[in-house]
């Protein structure tokens, strides 16, 4: 199993990060503040006013650690990256299934398994946790449509038909979203998803996670050799990283969702650690934003058995799984992809 | 006979024998994933390929010589060659470990004697293999059935590469201690639909 490698993430302002032999070299104001071995590490995420010496960033390319540069709220700016890996005939059947509808749809409809019953299972795994503090009949009730929204999912079905039924499917999800919050029920009330930018505390949080989210899953695709640009239920568009949310997908609702709704719950972030502008704009101010990477990280050691390859891991290393089981699809090893399902 | 851009490398042809699909996922789809074992092989090599080349009662010891055969199609580095007074080549290979029942590395070092005859025109009839576990050297004669085994390879080799094709995994005891169990993921059962099936029960 491929070792389970962190993440670095680097938000304090004005921060320099240089290298130092073998490791990564964190100097805040003049002063060295941190010093990790680059070998250990998966990833480096800077926020903001964040700035790193091309040495540094030579160095972690040749060892396949991706530099990610993200605003200081979290909106994806640049990567650096090595040479591409992998190899060029996996990305050339990437692109032939991408062009025929029938095999997108054959993708689009795996990837959709996987969000759906994803959401529904952490909509039953509150009802049952927190039976008496939810609306528990409320969250079945979605589950249940849901469900019926995924044994929909029949093989052959075009995209535009595939699409409906994930919008269906959504709506349904996102109707009871609210009824997950167990406290601070008032502050973090949840209407509908807002991004651009976040008009409530719960989108602004449920932006930043997934944006963390979507650097690992970016991450995880590159390094098995497929792009993460060209997508199957997400098509291209300049710039967007399409297959990468399409992996996202199953992911959101179990390393996203789940933890912004037990940072809520738990009291983790308080409703103070936000900022609401004039226009409504929301953000986070720096020690909530810390504590949610914290939380983030944490989350992704968690070990648990991928229900497909029948093995444990960490969480965290479940996209990078993800990917290859994608590449497997494409190589011909898989008649489908496997989505990862939660439960 | 092949181009030169048309050359694999000879440890392919050591991977094709531990397992097809091991050699298709590092030479088809370049995934390389470090494990204990090759790097522990990878150090042992680095030693020996530093030691430059000297003379020794006679014989000329050289270190990290490349080689290449445009017949079979593979290039590559011989760790150690030793060439006798009157030039004859003799090849010798180190190895982590200790010698296989199989005759991979009988193979590669056949390999190399190949690509020796055709690089200086001499026969180079005989080679050895050093074992680091055992510290045994086991001498290697290149007779008529070995080159052919080993021209065989090569050829099965090629045929593979240009394919662009991974062949299936094959579980077996093999992927206990093979480097690329994380990315070949041997246990994936092949058909997806049941478990696509099974997502909504309960
Ligand atoms: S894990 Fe087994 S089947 Fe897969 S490449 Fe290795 S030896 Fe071959």
């Amino acid at each position: 199993m491929k070792h389970y490698l962190n993440t670095l993430y680097v938000t304090t302002q004005g921060a320099y990060l240089a290298k130092d032999g073998e490791c990564v070299l964190v100097r805040v104001e003049g002063e060295d503040r941190l010093r990790l071995p680059i070998h250990g590490l998966g990833g480096i995420v800077c926020f903001g006013q964040v700035s790193c010496s091309p040495f540094l960033l030579g160095h972690c390319a040749e060892n396949g650690v991706g530099v990610s540069f993200l605003t200081e709220r979290g909106r994806f700016l640049a990567r650096v990256q090595g040479p591409v890996s992998g190899n060029v005939l996996l990305r050339r059947e990437q692109y032939r299934r991408a062009d025929d509808p029938a095999a997108s749809a054959a993708a689009a409809r795996c990837l959709l398994t996987g969000k759906i019953a994803n959401c529904r299972a952490v909509l039953l795994r509150t009802a049952r946790d927190h039976e008496d503090k939810v609306n528990a009949g409320a969250l079945r009730g979605a589950a249940e449509r849901l469900a019926d929204c995924g044994r929909r999912l029949d093989p052959g079905l075009p995209l535009d038909v595939l699409r409906g039924i994930e919008g269906e499917a959504g709506n349904a999800y996102f109707e009871v979203f609210d009824h997950l919050l167990t406290n601070q029920k008032e502050e973090f009330r949840f209407s509908v998803r807002s991004r651009r930018p976040p008009l409530d505390r719960i989108n602004c949080l449920l932006s930043f996670l997934y944006a963390l989210l979507a650097h690992d899953v970016r991450s995880a695709l590159e390094s098995v050799g497929l792009d993460p640009a060209v997508g199957f239920l997400h098509r291209d568009r300049p710039g967007r990283p399409g297959l990468a949310l399409d992996l996202m997908e199953e992911f959101r609702p179990v390393l996203a969702d789940r933890l912004a709704l037990s940072l809520v719950n738990l009291g983790q972030v308080q409703a103070r650690g936000f900022r609401v502008e004039e226009n409504g704009a929301v953000r986070m101010d720096d020690d909530t934003r810390k504590a949610v990477l914290v939380a983030y990280q944490k989350r992704k050691q968690e070990e648990m058995r991928h229900p497909f390859l029948d093995e444990k891991a960490p969480l965290g290393l479940m996209p990078y799984l993800q990917a290859l089981l994608f590449a497997r699809w494409l190589r011909g090893d898989l008649d489908g992809y496997p989505p990862f399902l939660w439960r | 006979m092949y181009s030169e851009d048309g050359l694999l490398p000879l440890s392919a042809l050591q991977h094709l024998l531990f397992c097809p699909r091991q050699c298709a996922l590092i030479h088809v789809e370049r995934q390389w994933e470090e494990n204990r074992f090759t790097a522990e092989g990878r150090v042992a090599h680095e030693k020996v390929h530093e030691a430059g080349s000297e003379t020794r009662g006679g014989r000329r010891i050289v270190s990290g010589l490349p080689l290449r055969s445009l017949r079979l199609g593979l290039s590559g580095q011989a760790d150690v060659v030793e060439f006798e007074a009157d030039g004859a080549p003799f090849p010798v290979e180190h190895k982590r470990g200790r010698a296989k029942e199989e005759d991979w590395d009988r193979v590669q070092l056949c390999a190399q004697a190949l690509c020796l005859e055709e690089m200086t025109g001499r026969t180079v009839e005989r080679g050895a293999l050093f074992y680091g576990k055992t510290r045994r050297r086991e001498d290697v004669v290149f007779d008529a059935d070995l080159r052919r085994r080993t021209e065989e390879t090569a050829a099965r080799l090629h045929e593979l590469v240009e394919s662009g094709r991974t062949p299936p995994p094959e579980p077996s005891g093999r992927c206990r201690n093979c480097s690329l169990a994380s990315v070949c993921l041997p246990g994936a059962r092949r058909s997806v639909e049941p478990y696509l099936r099974k997502a909504f029960d309960e």
